[in-house]
């Protein structure tokens, strides 16, 4: 552990890396032990300093929190504020993170009527969801539902060798197109492709599934265009909503109906 | 050149003794869209069944098999203070079947680009070398404008070009590998009726153009409208998804990365097919963007398409084949674009207003 990787004369640090889960399915940090025949290459890279998936070990002195979910709960807002303060870089680590998530869709409903549906007579403690950023600055960005277990490994061997931390600036189609799959809206269903940031393979849409939006906005994403498309396909305005909802990943953008 | 004719059924057996004993792709229905058209694709064929002969024309072009969306270009290996630098330009044999006379046409363009330059690329050099191309004429759909561009025949680029004159194929044999493969089939050469047939097919195929685009002097039109308010008109519909120049035959620009591997033992060299309609594409060091908006980056792809650059001494890349138009979600097409442009210009009021006076 803390021992140091040289190559070409140029020593690096292994990254002290601590993973952290709030409201969330965990399934983003289960991509770290995933990708096998990179993973002993992978973890080469990190001195895990707290991580509960992989490790009974606990310690407090890290650089690197990755943070997974959502804020729903006053202790997990405590809980954030500490690892902030002991983070170097803090890095909302999957959609949830990035931007609530499926979690996000229960800001739909009031607290009340929740916990009646969920824990009916029970004492609990619940808020509305938020992001990592409405609560603390996030350093980095890692979005997917789940992350791309791939681009995580570029990010990490980034941030070892003191490069440029970059993910794909351009929507999902690139990389659809390079797999000549054949485009959802050609069979009538509204694909958010167009929109989101590339990064993923194209895995959904190259298995006949709509994107959802997972990763959130591409840079620069028309939105505008796209409502306009939708309309003129004489498709489902209502599904469209649904679909930009679904993750709260495109909340910043204005809606565009008519 | 060598002219044959063959029969369909003898055809069928010579493409399958092709299919079965190489690596083969051939247009294969994929898909059917919501109006029940079929979408077609270059997909890998293993008997002369699973061809359709009869297709349209692919999604997506065949530009993939010479230039791969993405490959590795060098891979560096580090041992202690020292490194090696490993490149392969091995390309394994490949059929290609049923191209149209476009698709060989922007195949010649991209020799142009990749091969008579100055920097000839290897690995396209070893993919060009290494394919075996099979063109198909066809009637062209109502959306089709090689005519336009001139890319409707093709006579170089291919290593044997089939016409369908009714029961039999007009061949037109290219090179000593078809020559020789198909010396174990039965052929005969052209008589007069053939030769008739041939002629009277490309009339028909001339005649068949429902779309046509005035590009004469647009390398000009598009200099002088390089200000154009019709940039912004289609750039505010632009998605920024370079759906375009994916599925484009003739698109070649590419983004290159380079990154160590994640044992940090080695690095990489990527090379990634990219498009100018991509937010990104002009971004330079420092993080400045010389084409930040959607109009801008869709005017340079309509230049490199429409006017060229001088890496290919600035001919037209385009070949008038129409998958951008049909990929794009947003509707824009060259067809509307550049008739857009034309109608700006003609319809310039201070030209219609003081023509000069005449001496």
């Amino acid at each position: 552990m803390g021992e140091k990787i040289t190559q070409q004369g140029v020593p690096f640090e292994r990254l002290k890396i601590a993973s952290f889960d709030f409201t969330c399915c965990e399934g983003c940090q289960l991509q770290l032990t995933n990708r096998e025949s990179s993973l002993p290459d992978f973890l080469g890279l990190l001195d895990v300093r707290n991580f509960r998936e992989i490790s009974s070990e606990r310690h407090d002195d890290y650089d690197i929190a990755l943070i997974e979910g959502s804020i729903s709960r006053p202790d997990e807002v405590e809980r954030l504020l500490k690892i902030r303060k002991q983070a170097k870089i803090l890095v909302a680590f999957g959609t949830c993170a990035c931007f609530g998530g499926v979690n996000n869709l229960k800001n739909n409903h009031s607290i009340q009527n929740l916990i009646d549906e969920v824990y009916p007579g029970m004492a609990i403690e619940t808020l509305p969801v938020r992001k990592i950023s409405d609560l603390v600055k996030v350093d980095l960005s890692i979005p997917g539902c789940p992350v791309d277990k791939g681009e995580v490994e570029r990010v990490m061997v980034s941030l070892v060798t003191g490069s440029r931390v970059t993910l794909p600036k351009y929507p999902v189609c690139v990389e659809c197109k390079a797999q000549l799959t054949t485009c959802l809206f050609e069979l009538g269903e509204i694909c958010l492709g167009p929109l989101t940031r590339a990064g993923c393979n194209a895995i959904c849409t190259s298995g006949n599934t709509p994107c959802l939006g997972c990763r959130g906005p591409a840079e620069e994403i028309n939105m505008a265009a796209f409502f306009e498309l939708v309309k003129e396909r004489g498709l489902s305005l209502d599904d469209l909503h649904e679909k930009l909802a679904c993750y709260n990943a495109f909340e910043p953008f204005p809606s565009h109906e008519a | 050149m060598i002219y044959k004719v063959i029969s369909k059924k003898e055809f069928a057996g010579f493409i399958d003794a092709l299919v079965q004993s190489n690596r083969s792709f051939g247009p294969r229905q994929v898909a059917t869209d919501l109006r029940g058209d079929a979408i077609y694709q270059f997909q890998p064929v293993h008997s002369v069944d699973e061809i359709a002969f009869d297709y349209s024309a692919t999604a997506s072009s065949a530009k993939h098999f010479f230039l791969p969306f993405q490959e590795e270009l060098s891979h560096f290996h580090f041992h202690g203070n020292d490194w090696e630098q490993q490149i392969s330009y091995e390309a394994n044999p490949v059929v290609l079947i049923g191209l149209r006379a476009c698709d060989i046409s922007a195949l010649n363009i991209l020799d142009d680009v990749l091969l008579n330059g100055h920097f000839p690329s290897p690995g396209y050099l070893a993919r060009r070398k290494n394919s075996f191309v099979i063109g198909m004429d066809h009637l062209p759909l109502a959306d089709c404008f090689c005519k336009s561009m001139n890319h409707h025949t093709v006579t170089t680029g291919f290593n044997l070009f089939c016409s369908d004159i009714g029961d039999h194929y007009y061949l037109s044999i290219n090179s000593s590998k078809a020559f020789s493969f198909l010396r174990e089939f039965e052929t005969r050469d052209p008589n007069d009726d053939d030769n008739c047939m041939l002629v009277e097919r490309r009339k028909v195929i001339q005649n068949g153009f429902q779309t046509d685009i005035d590009v004469t002097a647009l390398p000009t039109i598009l200099d002088i409208e390089f200000d154009s308010p019709v940039w912004e008109k289609w750039g505010n519909k632009c998605l920024n998804c370079g759906t375009c120049a994916m599925v484009c035959p003739s698109c070649y620009c590419y983004a290159l990365t380079e990154s160590f591997t994640t044992n940090l033992k080695g690095a990489s060299r990527e090379k990634k097919l990219y498009s100018c309609n991509l937010v990104d594409f002009a971004v330079v060091a420092g993080g400045h963007n010389f084409r930040p908006k959607n109009g801008d980056r869709l005017k340079y792809r309509y230049y490199h398409q429409h006017r060229g650059f001088a890496e290919n001494a600035s001919q037209q890349i385009c070949v008038g084949c129409n998958r951008c138009g049909r990929a794009c979600l947003a509707g824009i097409n060259p067809k509307d674009v550049i008739n857009d442009l034309r109608m700006e210009k003609e319809s310039c009021m201070i030209c219609v207003s003081s023509s000069p006076r005449k001496i």
